[in-house]
């Protein structure tokens, strides 16, 4: 079974129902014990870094969370999702996020209207390999919404693919059993689901 | 890098689709999840589905068709008509959309659209904008464009901005039904003075309207519906013109 995270925020269906398109047993879970137990963990997030971190916390689901990460369960994160794994965020200061990652989500610089809202061709960083992404051969445009994102991309490691949008976004990181896109794959369109796929089949190993 | 949507938007009436669809092929022309299938097989970028049921029981129906479409489309709906309340956003964003437009109910309750963004975020907020144009300037119109409101478009789309508005939704209702183009003008004052992504609506008849609305009018979304459901242009033409014209979109 893979766990969606349902932590009480606006739409899961999607992620979900994505996950089952394209094979996998998930379900909206919402106690711990099924986290810990999930063969894989999808924590997606819509709004605000400081709302998605006050209901995750809330929820009582954050140290589920926390330790199927540390176990080595595939960890899929997505949007706000992603961003909760850095250290902390501009858009609501002093609220922790999960720490995983080094670094601090910032507002998107560049003169471009935010957020970003729109279709966005990825970028794969050379010579990085990626088991989320590589030999996928749908057409690498993702959707994004988000006006925020982690540190500028030379100061950050792990990342596999980046968007432009005034400047550099990381738009997908992987660390060991963690995967995590700023993108949202549910709503890609057939890339996505192909990235779903991979999360997916991951589980299944 | 900016990249311009095309969006086609389906009138649902008690969850069937009205506007003259001509899609032969499809299986139940009515379905707006078909047909929303079809779109994004064909290239679309996002759908719009517009509830004017005119009953407000029947409303409920389509909750049901966003979560019928939840479990096939995988691309970004957006569902309005009838939002009044908080409650009504969050059963149409649990059910399975991506955003919600608000129209009438946020000129009448304004605050609406700030609930709606603190509760779920701003990128979930489309206010929709019906204008006509008048004697001093643009007027905003409620009720599918029936009732004048004496509001002047630009102070209102500011205040929606303030409001917590992520996104605008713009139709000109002297250019919709016409094909003569979206009203740029109104477009073009929209998009200079907003800091939003702006969806420009009403008019389109033909590819270069399409360029128009984004290189004069600044659109960062190209909404049309007669023009693709009665297949006079197809999303893929409307992407490759696009594109040759020097327009930054998605490959259909």
């Amino acid at each position: 079974m893979i766990a969606v995270v349902d932590y009480g925020i606006g739409n899961l269906r999607s992620a979900e129902k994505a996950l089952v398109k394209v094979g996998g047993d998930a379900r909206l879970v919402a106690n711990p014990q099924d986290i810990l137990t999930a063969q894989g963990v999808v924590l997606p997030g819509v709004g605000a870094f400081g709302g998605c971190a006050r209901a995750l916390e809330a929820s009582g689901l954050r140290d589920a969370v926390l330790k199927v990460i540390e176990a080595g369960t595939p960890f899929l994160g997505i949007c706000v999702g992603y961003q909760l794994l850095y250290e902390n965020s501009e858009e609501d200061s002093g609220i922790e996020g999960l720490g995983i990652l080094s670094g601090r989500v910032k507002k998107l610089a560049g003169d471009v209207k935010l957020p970003q809202m729109q279709w966005n061709e990825l970028r794969r960083v050379p010579g990085k390999e990626s088991a989320m992404l590589d030999g996928i051969g749908a057409s690498p445009w993702v959707y994004f919404v988000h006006s925020y994102a982690p540190d500028p991309v030379p100061h950050l490691d792990n990342v596999v693919a980046v968007c432009d949008y005034g400047e550099e976004v990381a738009a997908a990181i992987e660390k060991d059993n963690v995967w995590a896109t700023q993108f949202h794959p549910e709503k890609s369109g057939a890339f996505g689901l192909a990235v779903l796929s991979r999360f997916v089949e991951r589980c299944r190993a | 890098m900016r990249t311009v949507r095309v969006i086609p938007c389906l009138d649902v009436d008690e969850g069937r689709v009205k506007k003259g669809v001509q899609f032969l092929d499809l299986v139940d022309a009515g379905d707006p999840v078909e047909l929303a299938l079809r779109y994004d097989s064909e290239g679309a970028d996002e759908v719009v589905f517009l509830d004017i049921t005119a009953s407000s029981e029947r409303r409920s129906i389509m909750v049901d068709v966003v979560a019928r479409a939840a479990d096939m489309l995988f691309i970004p709906l957006t569902v309005g008509g009838g939002i009044r309340t908080l409650e009504d956003a969050k059963g149409i964003l649990r059910a399975g959309a991506d955003k919600v437009t608000v129209n009438t109910a946020g000129i009448s309750r304004p605050v609406l659209i700030s609930e709606i963004a603190g509760e779920l975020g701003s990128q979930c907020v489309v206010v929709a904008v019906d204008a006509r144009r008048s004697p001093w300037g643009w007027e905003v119109y409620t009720h599918g464009g029936r009732n004048p409101t004496g509001m002047d478009v630009l102070e209102w789309v500011d205040r929606a901005v303030e409001l917590g508005a992520g996104e605008l939704l713009v139709t000109s209702m002297d250019k919709d039904g016409t094909k003569e183009g979206f009203d740029l003008e109104l477009t073009s004052e929209i998009t200079s003075r907003v800091d939003i992504p702006v969806i420009a609506s009403g008019g389109v008849g033909s590819l270069e309207h399409f360029a128009q609305g984004a290189l004069e009018g600044g659109a960062d979304g190209l909404l049309a519906a007669s023009v693709f459901h009665r297949k006079e242009i197809s999303i893929g033409e409307v992407k490759a013109y696009l594109s040759a014209r020097g327009i930054t979109v998605r490959p259909a």
